[in-house]
């Protein structure tokens, strides 16, 4: 079944399909084509532009969210092995 | 190379730096922390014992998680366990919830934003604090992904090496967890709005 009328690849970009495109736009995946149809969308669309913004900070804050320090009898562990098989060499 | 003069505090930066993440990737292998544990202090352990071989021809955290990725996955196949990526048999549905749009697919009404700090332009405090439990209720692959490509911030060239999958693989796979963290958040905006 169809939900929705079947669209052609020079048809304008609809949110629905701008968002799933948006991993493909940030890693520089897009064919210039689409790239060119996803930014004419982008510049119109209030929704379309905060839903990107939000993945750029989603992705921003996963790289800047500070790791949980490791445990430290594994760390210590970890270090003597380290002094043992390369201090002092 | 200071690791390779025996350099301690070279050594324990890039324990800080990696290990967290290492975890998670490790448990996306194998089927319990204990084990995944395991996966890591050996990969540590080969780190300090491999650095004279190491050729400096992919950078250091490549060749790290490479040298985790190949110890979790012999240790998976010895305890008989499916490889994170030997079946993605999962159905390629929207990421966005079909009833957001209307039926000329544009949306019904804008989106819900996530809470943002505007100093930072990170997403707030209280967010953050659940971000990294999103990601931990993630399926095994795309968990392993998404900590490796935004947690870890390796590229999407360094990802496929290291998990054997192709490009557009790990976009698709990068694509569906960064909805599902995003959707896991939401009711969490919702409640402290």
């Amino acid at each position: 079944m169809r939900l929705w009328p079947r669209r052609h690849r020079h048809d304008p970009l609809v949110c629905r399909e701008f968002v799933e495109l948006v991993t493909d736009y940030l890693d520089g995946a897009l064919p210039e084509s689409e790239r060119r149809r996803f930014e004419a969308h982008l510049a119109q669309c209030d929704g379309c532009d905060g839903y990107l913004e939000d993945t750029r900070r989603l992705v921003t804050t996963l790289q800047a969210t500070p790791p949980p320090p490791a445990d430290p009898a594994t760390r210590e562990a970890l270090l003597s092995a380290f002094r043992e098989l390369r201090g002092e060499s | 190379m200071r690791l390779r003069a025996g350099d301690e505090a070279a050594f324990e930066a890039l324990v800080s730096q990696h290990d967290a993440a290492l975890h998670r990737v490790a448990r996306t292998f194998v089927p319990t922390q204990a084990l995944a544990d395991d996966v890591v202090q050996e990969t540590w352990l080969a780190v300090i014992r491999g650095l004279d071989r190491f050729e400096g021809r992919s950078s250091l955290r490549t060749w790290i998680f490479t040298i985790l990725a190949n110890r979790a996955r012999t240790r998976a196949v010895r305890e008989a366990r499916n490889l994170p990526f030997s079946s993605l048999g999962e159905p390629e549905g929207p990421t966005v919830d079909p009833a957001a749009f209307g039926s000329d697919g544009t949306w019904r009404s804008a989106p819900p934003r996530l809470d943002c700090d505007p100093e930072s332009n990170l997403l707030t405090m209280e967010l953050r604090a659940h971000i990294l439990d999103a990601v931990d209720e993630l399926p095994d692959h795309m968990r392993a992904v998404i900590t490796l490509r935004d947690i870890a911030g390796l590229s999407p060239e360094e990802v496929c090496d290291i998990l054997e999958i192709s490009d557009g693989n790990q976009r698709v796979i990068l694509h569906r967890a960064r909805a599902k963290v995003r959707t896991a958040l939401r009711p969490i905006v919702e409640v402290s709005a």
